[in-house]
């Protein structure tokens, strides 16, 4: 299994999916304790009408275009949220289902009526990308690793994934102090300077870029599930911010490399022949973390209610 | 001069009105005109007030006469109308570092993942600084505010598993942390146990001992002659502002509360003699 054949078919989807589910968890911590966390499922699902849009506008479907048109319908749904909640005066959390499934849907009849038979632009593709099939054609062993022939082969959706996680990364580290004081005590955090508003735009954007990307890469399954159920275990295991940030990227990982294995391998083990979605698998996996955690954590009993009475 | 004036209503409304000339430049907290509202309906109505340094003002009146909004809106937190702020004698923007702000203890989700040390390390933010973490020389600071209220051995406590005063007290270090020269607390004795209140009155007297202003939103009028030597009766507009001894009167208590003050606390209230 450690062989050239695992160099060749699956170290570059497990790394991308590994990357990809990093990349979504990270700012997925604070979307959870801002109680936000919809907001990564509402982005994931409107980068579809965003990416046909762009098929339609360039006719390929190249990366670039469809990251644009994913990013620009991002941003066009969080407007439209932001514009329903204060016109509307609608909760946030209903603003933002009325705006993904809307989109959603828009972009599922947008593809349904134009021309895509020609190219691998489908709902199917939407929902759990194509993981499985971004092999490494040029490796030949674990060699190939010091070969720049054979790197240059690369699926371009790695190194992408990597520029990504490596910027949500930095993205964290730098803004560390302001995104943990607004949001425990936004109120305060404005009172010492911290334009906590534009704080709050920059995790939606950085939240909206890993979206994207990692759309592009994995689908949008494994999106809206590492958003939220790497970060919840992880707050169950810990009651320091930062270590819960480090758990979450722990859980990730091995849902990704878990998610991966048992999807190629598990079915054969039950006597099945078909291997099964790895981005499914990937999902399933965070889930199942996450029930585990809920029954077994360190930290799921939570005292603040009961200390709310003294 | 006349034909300017009489051109402009705003110089108009502006010559009647009564400036305090006692108000020195540098005073700590100064608001003029100060209007706030949620909605149509004002919060805040063209409250001016002053506060002059080392005094300790209770800001005092009934539940939505827009205590907490004033405080709020004279830092910029939420949008104001109109009205002008100065703190020691310049825009709030640029003497921040000079005001510690404590919100109300129940705005906050204490189930965030932090230990008290934690929170009162944020009150640390404009030493540390940007892209910098806190050091051993922080936490010690942090330590030493947290002894000021009794919460040293709490340190590395999760903030949930706190009582609602201890909470309190933890805000107070964070204020105390920032090293302001102008305290503004948001009911800072809402629901605490006695010993906290005790422990927090104690830290404000010693504030204004050092020479430092502090202006609380307080809810119980039994303490406030025994607490601080300053009142701001607020009922959405300001009723009247001044020394405790002189401005706590039985009249002002009414023009503030209406009917809402049972004529049986009064009695109890240590009133001024004005």
């Amino acid at each position: 299994m450690m062989g050239a054949e695992f160099v060749q078919l699956s170290l570059t989807p497990m790394l991308i999916g590994i990357l990809a589910s990093i990349a979504c968890a990270l700012p997925g911590n604070f979307l959870l304790l801002r109680r936000q966390a919809l907001i990564g499922d509402a982005i994931s699902h409107v980068v579809l009408p965003g990416i046909v849009v762009a098929f339609l506008v360039t006719g390929t479907v190249t990366a670039w275009p469809m990251m644009i048109g994913a990013a620009a319908a991002a941003i066009v749904a969080v407007l439209l949220i932001e514009a329903i909640r204060r016109l509307g005066r609608i909760e946030s959390g209903a603003a933002m289902g009325v705006v993904f499934t809307t989109l959603f849907a828009a972009g599922v009849l947008l593809l349904e009526q134009s021309d895509t038979s020609s190219v691998h632009l489908d709902v199917e593709h939407a929902l759990y990308g194509n993981l499985e099939s971004l092999i490494w054609f040029d490796a030949t062993g674990w060699s190939s690793l010091f070969d720049a022939e054979a790197l240059a082969g690369l699926p371009p959706q790695l190194a992408r994934m990597a520029i990504v996680a490596v910027g949500l990364a930095l993205f964290v580290l730098v803004l560390w102090k302001e995104l943990a004081i607004s949001t425990f005590d936004g109120v305060f955090a404005h009172s010492i300077g911290i334009r906590t508003r534009a704080v709050g735009f920059a995790l939606v954007v950085a939240t909206a870029i890993a979206a994207v990307a990692a759309f592009d890469a994995v689908g949008s399954i494994i999106v809206i599930a590492m958003f939220i159920c790497p970060p919840a275990a992880a707050r169950l295991m810990t009651d320091s911010l930062a270590r819960q940030v480090w758990w979450s990227v722990g859980f990730a990982t091995v849902s990704a490399i878990l998610g991966y294995v048992l999807a190629g391998y598990g079915p054969g083990w039950f006597g099945l022949p078909h291997s099964v979605s790895a981005a499914g698998m990937i999902a399933t996996v965070s889930g199942i973390i996450l029930a585990v955690a809920c029954l077994a954590a360190p930290r799921r009993h939570r005292s603040g209610q009961a200390a709310e009475t003294v | 001069m006349t034909t300017a004036i009489a051109a402009s209503p705003e110089l108009i409304v502006d010559a009647g009105r009564i400036v305090e000339p006692s108000v020195a430049a540098e005073s700590p907290l100064a608001i003029r005109g100060l209007t706030v509202s949620y909605g149509r309906k004002p919060a805040v109505f063209s409250v001016d007030a002053d506060m002059p340094a080392t005094s300790m003002t209770a800001i005092i009146g009934p539940n939505g006469a827009g205590k907490s909004t004033l405080l709020k809106g004279a830092l910029g937190i939420i949008p104001t109308v109109s009205g002008e702020v100065s703190v020691f004698g310049r825009p709030f923007a640029k003497t921040r570092r000079r005001v510690a702000y404590v919100p109300q203890r129940a705005s906050v989700d204490w189930d965030f993942p932090a230990r008290v040390i934690d929170v009162v390390i944020m009150g640390l933010y404009a030493e540390i600084g940007l892209l910098r973490f806190a050091g051993w020389g922080h936490r010690k600071k942090a330590l030493a505010c947290l002894e000021r209220v009794g919460m040293a051995d709490f340190a590395d406590r999760q903030i949930g598993q706190l009582s609602g005063g201890q909470q309190q007290r933890v805000f107070l270090a964070r204020a105390l942390a920032q090293d302001a020269d102008l305290y503004l607390l948001d009911e800072p004795f809402a629901g605490v146990d006695a010993a906290t209140e005790k422990a927090i009155v104690d830290v404000l007297k010693t504030l204004k001992h050092d020479k430092k202003t502090v202006v609380c939103v307080h809810h119980d009028l039994s303490t406030v002659a025994a607490y601080f030597d300053r009142v701001l009766f607020l009922n959405v507009r300001k009723i009247a502002e001044g020394p405790t001894d002189t401005v706590f009167t039985e009249a002002n208590l009414q023009a503030t509360y209406g009917g809402r003050l049972a004529a049986t606390h009064i009695e109890d209230l240590q009133l001024g003699v004005g």
